[in-house]
């Protein structure tokens, strides 16, 4: 018997579908930005920051890096209750996906300032520039360029891995091709169009960040 | 130009996936079964007393035991496969499973994608909530947060009676349904029985009750659509266990009561 195909089945599901990327995608955008900016301030205090201070960044770091992202998603939604913190499913996944995004970006920020040249940096302070603003305007902008690519990847890859968010019940996209296919049995085909959205998606979202950095991050309009 | 490129090539990977997932063959599952003296059983692990890991790690429950039984009737080796609510289906559909013995309940939806044999176990779902919540009808879960698992009847039934203003929160499976309930995530709890059961004896603090009947489901076995050899063969088997005694037995030793009169 060969499996037939019944894409209508699932298409008509339709509304579920545009909630679940809406969901994906606002998840990603605002774990991206607030992630990015908690790997900065990491990156910033693993290479320049006070060093009482390095440590329990370290720490974070290697915590976050070293355990699986669900079990992060688990602790905060399941476990966090018990300490009397009740979060909703989607501030849960918020939060979760910041507080893994953080940890990776901090690594990958952190290459890119220590491959800075010394010299950029002496040339900065013999500008009188302060540490501060040296960090901001002058090591920081071409760091970030070195490692975008990589950057961007990452943000891609958690916003993948917001597909297990939908096992707290957040109904982004895999939770909404997984309550279709449990209502009508479709499995093939809703995982396929689950695919083929995160594919575009992805493709997407690569290329509307390559183009961001660009234009607004190291553009170099600043003069 | 390189977008383009990447998107052909992944679409010539979804095509060639698509054609290899069109070899299968009707009324096989028998013959195979017999030939490889082995059958796929796919079993709950998160539903006790149906199915559930002890501390030995290893699935025991009614549903196990009832597998233990068919396999050991056609006398061939078992090969037992956790499934949840969710994919159990899924699993009869690709051939994974021959049978699912999985607190599986009957439905029309069901009916149209596989068959079932007779019923082997008593089962029925409800909703559940602390005394301090006030639920006596069904107009009584509007604004209220019910925990329900994907999939399962349960889920079903509640989306279908709900009234509008109902926030249905669906969890992966039956233990995240549980966990989200216990930890306070959703008011209430739409589950089996036995499930709540288990969670009310764990959790005396969260004074939980039984609220509202969802539905009166007895348990069936799954078998792929059309494998009516294989469906005969172990109806046969499960008249056999009520006339012996043997499926009241299991029904005494997990739920605390005989099967009693279940449908055929």
């Amino acid at each position: 018997m060969a499996i037939e195909l019944d894409f209508a089945a699932v298409l008509t599901e339709w509304p579920l579908l545009v909630k679940g990327v809406a969901w994906t995608l606002g998840l990603t955008a605002v774990s991206a930005v607030l992630g990015v900016l908690l790997g900065i301030g990491c990156a910033w205090v693993r290479t320049q920051g006070p060093g009482w201070s390095r440590p329990g960044v370290a720490a974070y770091v290697e915590l976050i890096r070293n355990t699986p992202f669900i079990v992060q998603l688990f602790f905060i939604f399941f476990g966090l209750p018990a300490m009397g913190v009740r979060l909703s499913p989607e501030w849960s996944s918020v939060i979760a996906m910041v507080i893994n995004l953080g940890a990776y970006s901090a690594e990958i920020v952190r290459a890119g300032i220590q491959t800075t040249p010394a010299g950029q940096i002496e040339a900065a302070m013999s500008l009188a520039l302060s540490r501060m603003q040296t960090f901001i305007w002058v090591v920081l902008p071409p760091a970030l360029q070195r490692v975008w690519p990589a950057l961007v990847s990452q943000i891609i890859i958690v916003m993948l891995g917001s597909a297990v968010c939908g096992q707290i019940s957040t109904e982004e996209l895999s939770f909404a091709a997984n309550l279709i296919q449990s209502r009508n049995f479709r499995a093939f085909e809703a995982f396929i169009v689950a695919t083929a959205i995160y594919l575009l998606l992805s493709i997407a979202t690569r290329a509307t960040l390559n183009w961001f950095g660009q234009r607004f991050l190291f553009g170099g309009r600043r003069g | 130009m390189k977008l383009s490129k990447r998107l052909a090539l992944s679409a010539a990977v979804a095509a060639s996936l698509l054609t290899l997932a069109g070899a299968s063959h009707a009324q096989a599952a028998l013959d195979n079964i017999q030939k490889a003296k082995l059958i796929k059983i796919a079993i709950p692990t998160d539903f006790p007393p149906y199915g559930f890991v002890g501390i030995d790690l290893k699935p025991q429950g009614l549903d196990i035991d009832m597998a233990n039984f068919i396999a050991a009737k056609m006398g061939v080796k078992i090969e037992l496969m956790p499934v949840t609510s969710a994919n159990r289906i899924a699993y009869l559909q690709t051939k994974k499973a021959d049978l699912v013995i999985s607190t599986l309940g009957k439905n029309a939806e069901r009916e149209k994608v596989i068959d079932f044999t007779s019923a082997y176990s008593p089962f029925f779902q409800g909703i559940y909530g602390p005394k301090t919540i006030s639920i006596k009808t069904m107009a009584d879960l509007a604004g209220k947060t019910v925990a329900a698992t994907r999939g399962a009847l349960e889920d079903q039934e509640l989306t279908k009676v709900a009234p509008a203003g109902t926030d249905i929160k669906r969890f992966e499976d039956n233990n995240a349904t549980v966990s989200a309930f216990v930890a306070g995530q959703t008011q209430l709890l739409a589950t089996g029985v036995s499930v709540a059961g288990v969670m009310m004896q764990k959790n005396p603090q969260l004074n939980t009750e039984y609220k509202l009947l969802l539905k009166d489901s007895p348990n069936f076995i799954g078998v792929a659509k059309g494998e009516d050899a294989l469906r005969t063969k172990v109806n046969a088997i499960i008249a056999e266990g009520k006339k012996s005694g043997d499926i009241d037995k299991m029904a005494q030793k997990w739920l605390g009561r005989p099967a009693g009169q279940l449908p055929e």
